[in-house]
C-alpha cells in the first residue's frame, strides 16, 4: 500500500460503513426474500457501475457497451448451470437427451464443441473473468493503439453491443435465442431456487462486491489511478511524460469489463436466467445512467446510483409501467444539466459539510472525489 | 548517461527534415545540429514552422522524409513515449498540467520510474521520490504549494510546474515552446533565472519571441522562415543579418 495515505479517507470511510451496514444488516433484516432477491439483482449492476467509475469516471473512457461484458459473464455462468440442469435424466423426453432443451428444439443432436468445457465449474469461473477480459483486450488494443477515443469509441462499443445481441438472437440453437437460457436449477447439485439459497447467494454477492470495491479502491490509490485522471485531463502530457497511453486505457477498459462480467455471472445465479435483453444497447446505456446518477467519480456514489435507479425502476414499473423510460430520460437530463457529479456530488456539497459541522471538527479541505470531479463536467 | 563522449559528436542531428501537410511543406529540407550543453533558440515569424520542428522531434508529428538522430538513435521511427525515455523532454506552448491532481502528484507522475501498467500499480512513493519532488518544487518556486491542486495555480505557476515536470524527467535535451509567453514581467525575470539554472548539464532547444529573453539565454540562434533556415549563428551575427531584419526583426 502507499506510504502515508490511508486506504479510505474520512468521507469514503463513512460511505463504506453506511453501505456495509445497509447491505449486510439492514436490508437482510427488513426485507422479505423476494425483495432481497430484487436487491441482489440491483447489485449485479453495481458491479458494472464500479467498472465504469474506473474506466469512465477516472480514465475518461466512455463505454456504451458494458452490456456486452455483463452478458458474456452472465452467459458463461448460465451455460454451466444450463448444462447441469440438462442431465440425461432430466431431459429424457427430448429426442436427444442430455443437451439443453433449446438445442433439442432447434434440431441440434449433439452438444457443440464450445459448450463442452462448461461442464467444469473451474473452467466456468475462469471463463467468466477471461472471456470478457480478452474480448475487452482485443477491442481495446484495436481501438486505443490506433488512438480511437472519445465519441468514436463510445459509438463503436455501442455497435459491438448491437452486434452481440443480433448474434445471440440469431444463433438460437447455440444460445437459446431471444428467450435466453431459462430454467437454471442447481450449482454442483445445490438448488439455487429456494429461499435459503437466495439468501446465501445474496451474501456471496455482497462479499464479492466488497472485494471488487477493495480492488477498485486499491487501483485508484496507486499511481495508476492518478495516471488515469491525468490521462482524462491531458492525454498528450501523459504521453510526453513517457507513458504509453493506450496500455493504460486498455487496462482500465479490461478491468471495467471484468467487473461487469462478475456482475453478469451473479445475475445468472440470483435471477435464474440470462437473456439478450441484458446485453444490447438499451441496458448498456442504462448502466451508464446509473453511474452518472450516482456520481461517476465516486465508487460508493456509483453503487448507490445502481441500487436506487433500479429500485425506482421496479417501483415505477409496478405502478406506472409506461412512465419508466420517460423518467429515466428526465433523470439523465437532470444529471447532465443540474448535478453533473451525481448523488455523490450532492452529498459532498450539501450533506457532508453538515455532518462535519455536527461533529464540530475542522472541515478537511479536500474531499477527493469532489475536487477530482470539479473540473470535469459531464460529457 | 554517456561517459567520455567525443566533443565533436552532436547530441541532436536533424538532416533533410521535411514534412508536408496536403502538399504544403511546413518544414522543408531542414538541417541543423545541436551540441551537448548547448542552448539553441529558434526564432522566426508566425507560420515559419517552429512548433512543427518540435512536434517532429518529439514524435507528435511524423516526418515525410529526412532523419532526426539523437545520440545516434533514429527518432523518426519511435513512438512518443519511447522518445521521452531516450531522453528528450518537451514543454508545450499552452501550459499542459494535470489540473485535477496536486502539484506533488503532477511532479510524481513525471518521475521516471514505473512507467508501465504493472510498474505504476506497484509504484511506491518512497523517500527518493519525495526528496526529488521537493527539490524540483523548490527550484520552480512551488515548494509551499505541493498539496495545492494545479487548477488553483496562476498561469505563470502552471508554466513553471510544467517545466518542473520536465526537470524531474532529467532529459538530455529539453525543448521549450514559448516558456515566457503570457507571463508578467516579474515572472519573466524569475523564469529566465530558472532556465539559467536548469540548463546545466543538458542541451536546450527553445522557441521564443521575446528578443530580450533570447539575448539573455541563447548560445546560438536559428532563424526559420517558411520552413527553411534563413540564418544561423550567434545572436550578434543573426541580429545584423539583412535577410533576418527584412522578414522578422524589421517591423
Amino acid at each position: 500500500m502507499i506510504i502515508n495515505s490511508r486506504f479510505f479517507n474520512r468521507s469514503e470511510l463513512t460511505g463504506f460503513i453506511v453501505l456495509a451496514a445497509v447491505l449486510f444488516v439492514i436490508l437482510p433484516l427488513s426485507l422479505d426474500v423476494f425483495r432481497l432477491n430484487l436487491v441482489a439483482k440491483y447489485l449485479t449492476y453495481a458491479f458494472v457501475a464500479l467498472g465504469l467509475v474506473l474506466c469512465w469516471g477516472y480514465g475518461g473512457i466512455l463505454s456504451l457497451g458494458q452490456g456486452v461484458f455483463f452478458g458474456l459473464g452472465g452467459y458463461c455462468m448460465a451455460m454451466f448451470l444450463k448444462l447441469e440442469a440438462s442431465s440425461v435424466e432430466n431431459t429424457k423426453i427430448q429426442s436427444t437427451p442430455g443437451i439443453p432443451d433449446f438445442m433439442d428444439w432447434n434440431q441440434i443432436t449433439s452438444l457443440p464443441l464450445f459448450w463442452q468445457p462448461f461442464h467444469s465449474l473451474t473452467f466456468t469461473i475462469l471463463a467468466i473473468i477471461f472471456v470478457p477480459g480478452l474480448f475487452a483486450l482485443i477491442i481495446g488494443t484495436a481501438m486505443f493503439k490506433r488512438r480511437v477515443g472519445g465519441t468514436y469509441f463510445a459509438i463503436i462499443t455501442q455497435a459491438v453491443a448491437a452486434i452481440l445481441t443480433i448474434l445471440i438472437v440469431g444463433q438460437q440453437g447455440y444460445t437459446g435465442g431471444i428467450n435466453g437460457m431459462t430454467d437454471l436449477r442447481t450449482l454442483k447439485g445445490w438448488d439455487i431456487r429456494p429461499d435459503h439459497a437466495k439468501i446465501i447467494l445474496y451474501f456471496v454477492e455482497v462479499v464479492l462486491l466488497f472485494t471488487c470495491i477493495g480492488i477498485a479502491q486499491f487501483i485508484r490509490l496507486t499511481k495508476l489511478g492518478r495516471i488515469l485522471v491525468a490521462m482524462r485531463e491531458q492525454e498528450d502530457r501523459v504521453r510526453f511524460s513517457g507513458y504509453s497511453v493506450a496500455n493504460f486505457k486498455i487496462f482500465a477498459f479490461c478491468m471495467a469489463a471484468i467487473f461487469a462480467a462478475i456482475g453478469g455471472a451473479m445475475f445468472a445465479l440470483n435471477v435464474g436466467f440470462m437473456s439478450p435483453s441484458f446485453v444490447g444497447i438499451v441496458p448498456s446505456i442504462e448502466m451508464v445512467i446509473y453511474t452518472a446518477v450516482g456520481g461517476r467519480t465516486s465508487i460508493f456514489g456509483a453503487i448507490w446510483g445502481a441500487i436506487l435507479v433500479n429500485f425506482a425502476k421496479t417501483s415505477l414499473s409496478e405502478s406506472f409501467p409506461q412512465l419508466w423510460l420517460f423518467s429515466l430520460g428526465a433523470l439523465f437530463i437532470a444529471v447532465v444539466l443540474a448535478f453533473p457529479n451525481g448523488l455523490s456530488g450532492l452529498w459532498a456539497d450539501y450533506v457532508q459539510p453538515r455532518i462535519d459541522r455536527l461533529f464540530a471538527r475542522k472541515p478537511k479541505s479536500g474531499w477527493n472525489g469532489n475536487s477530482v470531479a470539479d473540473g470535469a463536467p459531464a460529457e | 548517461m554517456l561517459v567520455g563522449h567525443q566533443p565533436k559528436e552532436f547530441l541532436l542531428a536533424v538532416s533533410g527534415l521535411t514534412v508536408s501537410f496536403d502538399g504544403f511543406k511546413a518544414v522543408n529540407d531542414l538541417s541543423f545540429y545541436i551540441e551537448e550543453n548547448e542552448i539553441r533558440v529558434i526564432i522566426g515569424p508566425n507560420g515559419a514552422g517552429k512548433t512543427t520542428v518540435l512536434d517532429l522531434i518529439c514524435g507528435k508529428t511524423k516526418a515525410t522524409s529526412g532523419s532526426i538522430q539523437f545520440r545516434g538513435k533514429e527518432l523518426t521511427k519511435m513512438k512518443e513515449n519511447e522518445i521521452v525515455q531516450t531522453g528528450v523532454g518537451r514543454k508545450f506552448q499552452t501550459p499542459s498540467v494535470f489540473e485535477d491532481l496536486t502539484v506533488f502528484e503532477n511532479l510524481e507522475i513525471s518521475f521516471p520510474r514505473g512507467r508501465t501498467v504493472f510498474g505504476s500499480l506497484t509504484f511506491q512513493r518512497d523517500q527518493l521520490v519525495k526528496d526529488r519532488v521537493e527539490d524540483v518544487a523548490e527550484m520552480i518556486f512551488l515548494k509551499d504549494k505541493l498539496n495545492t491542486y494545479a487548477d488553483e495555480l496562476s498561469h505563470g505557476q502552471k508554466q513553471w510546474l510544467e517545466i518542473g515536470m520536465l526537470l524531474i524527467q532529467d532529459p538530455d535535451l529539453l525543448m521549450l515552446d514559448e516558456p515566457v509567453a503570457g507571463m508578467s514581467v516579474s515572472e519573466r525575470v524569475k523564469t529566465a533565472e530558472l532556465l539559467n539554472r536548469i540548463i546545466k548539464n543538458r542541451s536546450v532547444l527553445v522557441i521564443e519571441h521575446d528578443m530580450k529573453f533570447v539575448e539573455d539565454i541563447a548560445h546560438k540562434v536559428t532563424v526559420l522562415h517558411q520552413g527553411q533556415i534563413l540564418s544561423e549563428g550567434a545572436m550578434e551575427k543573426v541580429k545584423n543579418d539583412p535577410k533576418v531584419i527584412e522578414v522578422y526583426l524589421g517591423h
